[in-house]
């Protein structure tokens, strides 16, 4: 499989302290199509700063960074705009959907900013079977406000699904969510990488990081720990095992 | 972004606070209300000024007789006995470009009839007068070229004079009496209201200028000659001619006449009210941008608030200049409905001042279409700076802003 990522010594300082914080201080890394990683690490660890280097949020400082063959350590802030809506997908702990503002409009948000224009039909039309993909298409019209966290959630996957991107980007996006919907969400990534889509996560919990195919951790800036997880979990079943073991509660009581 | 979709989101962006949309774009209304209003009074007030300065007769010379000296007393402007019959016929004899002369003699005089009597101003004219005074009568007739060659004792009256001294009405035919001496009233004039300086127009008796100057004034000089042009570019050569005219037949003496051009009145006078105009402008001008101001600082306040909504717009493609676009197009879609509004109220306000004050109110469209475009480059101007802030934003930072 051809890399989706490669990071070849990545530095990430910022300098707008009085002393110099070394985020991340020399990442060597490749991620292949289809994988599904989860980087976890204390706070602090850089993890975050890494992730926002992956999403082009942000530049490094030194090294280059390959995404699907092209580099884009010394891209301009349009150019960085640009990949972002066409090559990630980005979702986030805290949803970051717009208020007042429908499910099926926050989908729409990134086509409306792409440099090629759709026709309002066409847009309405992939958010819908986007929406559909995370199984969500019957609150296409809801606000975020009366949306469940896992459903707001789910609106931001699709959202990052829509236009097709190389690779989806999430930043603890289980972090707002309690176990159960966290499973849920689980699931909805390992559907999607089974698809074949590429997902990076990041994530402090084991148990979360359980679900993915690849875990890496990373210490006071630097990647520590590669390894590939043996004993996955498989979403449907921890759900099953779930409601199971609720409806068992229920027959106790 | 498509520019349809940006509006989209501007709109929905300021119906979600909608009322501080409002209050904000009631700066602009108010600011271009006041501007439509004063320039429309304004207007108003100088068509008025023109009308009444057009009334006095259009491209008229007039020719007074110079200062008298006696005894070493100067007795100013008119006082010398200098201006005679003879130089106004030939006046209109010599010079060309002179549709009209008008001999004049006027003094007032005490005026009798039906037992009744009033002050008035007696006025020696020609036939020609009430053309060259764009003036016409309401009953009668104007006295004829023939009255004026026999010192007719004929006379036409203004509506003042009608009631003061006729006031069951119909004075044609009957007679009223100057210096003891029955004139015959042969017509009435309609009538024209105050002039420009405030005096009563209708306030006059005219009569053949021979027979004033024969029986009334028994004089052989005239007060004054009224010289009317044929076009306004003709005023100043036949100024001139007319100046060179007297002065030749004054053989190398000092001039005792002075040759006036009305013109100068008129420009005088609309010049007054144009600077009144400008400066009732200026001064709604100022709160105009009192209400750009007011646009911006509530443009500043709503970027602070969506700074998260910037962030993820950035994370997801935006670029700088769809976010600029957005909050530029939301400050002119602010300006541009205030704009609208303040037209509405001003057109509606300047309409409403006409009624209760009786002035003349001429809704200049220039004010519009100048309204409008101010108040949507306000919205540019004051909007920029909010929006290049919003711009530049960090969609990192703007993610994290709580």
């Amino acid at each position: 499989m051809s890399h989706v990522v490669q990071l070849e010594d990545i530095h990430k300082t910022y300098e707008s302290g009085e002393v110099p914080v070394l985020a991340v201080r020399g990442v060597t890394l490749t991620i292949a199509g289809g994988e599904f990683v989860a980087i976890m690490g204390a706070s602090g660890s850089g993890k975050s700063t890494l992730m926002n280097l992956l999403g082009c949020l942000d530049r490094p400082t030194r090294g280059r960074y390959l995404l699907g063959g092209t580099d884009v350590s010394n891209l301009d802030r349009n150019e960085l705009a640009d990949l972002r809506n066409q090559k990630l997908g980005f979702i986030f702990q805290g949803f970051n959907l717009l208020s007042r503002t429908t499910a099926l409009e926050n989908v729409e948000l990134p086509m409306l900013y792409g440099r090629r224009h759709f026709s309002t039909r066409e847009v309405r039309e992939r958010a819908r079977q986007s929406l559909d993909i995370v199984g969500l298409s019957n609150r296409a019209d809801h606000f975020p406000s009366q949306l469940s966290g896992g459903q707001q959630q789910r609106v931001a996957i699709a959202r990052a699904l829509i236009n097709e991107p190389q690779i989806l980007l999430a930043d603890e996006p289980t972090g707002n969510l309690d176990s159960k919907t966290s499973v849920e969400i689980m699931g909805v990534f390992q559907k999607l990488n089974a698809q074949g889509i590429t997902v990076v996560m990041v994530t402090h919990e084991l148990d979360i990081a359980h679900y993915c195919k690849r875990n890496l951790i990373m210490r006071d800036g630097r990647l520590v720990s590669d390894t590939p997880v043996v004993d996955r979990l498989v979403a449907t079943e921890q759900m099953q095992r779930i409601v199971t073991a609720e409806t068992d509660a229920k027959l106790i009581a | 972004m498509r520019f349809i979709n940006v509006i989209k989101v501007a709109l929905r962006a300021l119906r979600r606070s909608a009322m501080r949309s409002i209050l904000t774009a009631l700066g602009i209304i108010i600011g271009v209300a006041a501007v439509i209003a004063m320039v429309s009074i304004g207007n108003g007030a100088k068509s008025q000024v023109e009308a009444s300065i057009a009334s006095l007769g259009q491209n008229i010379i007039s020719v007074f007789p110079g200062s008298a000296t006696t005894g070493g007393m100067h007795g100013g402007w008119g006082s010398a006995s200098s201006l005679t019959v003879d130089e106004a016929l030939s006046i209109r004899r010599e010079i060309s470009g002179i549709v009209a002369v008008s001999p004049e003699m006027r003094d007032r005089q005490q005026v009798l009839a039906n037992g009744l009597n009033w002050n008035s101003s007696v006025n020696g004219e020609d036939v020609t007068y009430l053309d060259i005074r764009l003036w016409t009568i309401a009953e009668g007739e104007m006295f004829t070229e023939a009255d004026v060659n026999s010192a007719a004792k004929v006379c036409v009256i203004g509506q003042t004079v009608v009631a003061k001294l006729f006031p069951d009405g119909d004075p044609v035919g009957r007679s009223l009496r100057i210096r003891n001496l029955p004139f015959k009233v042969v017509g009435v004039l309609k009538a024209k209201g105050f002039n420009y300086f405030g005096s009563d127009q209708d306030d006059v008796v005219i009569i053949p200028y021979t027979s004033h100057l024969k029986r009334i004034a028994r004089r052989p000089n005239l007060n004054s000659i009224i010289i009317q042009a044929e076009s306004p570019d003709q005023m100043t050569r036949i100024q001139q001619d007319v100046t060179d005219f007297l002065q030749q037949r004054r053989n190398g003496r000092d001039p005792d006449f002075t040759v006036r051009n009305q013109q100068e009145l008129a420009e005088a006078a609309t010049a007054t009210t144009k600077t009144m105009t400008v400066l009732l402008g200026a001064i709604a001008g100022v709160s105009l941008i009192v209400g750009g101001i007011g646009i911006m600082n509530i443009m500043l306040v709503s970027v602070t608030e969506r700074t998260r909504e910037i962030g993820i717009r950035l994370a997801v493609g935006a670029h700088g200049r769809d976010v600029l676009t957005q909050f530029l197009v939301e400050a002119i879609i602010l300006s541009v409905m205030g704009g609208t509004l303040g037209i509405l109220l001003g057109v509606g306000s300047s309409q409403l001042i006409s009624r209760l004050n009786g002035w003349p109110v001429l809704i200049s469209t220039s004010a519009i279409f100048g309204a409008v475009a101010f108040s949507a480059a306000i919205g540019v101007f004051f909007g920029f700076y909010p929006a290049r802030k919003a711009a530049q934003l960090d969609p990192i930072e703007a993610l994290r802003y709580e």
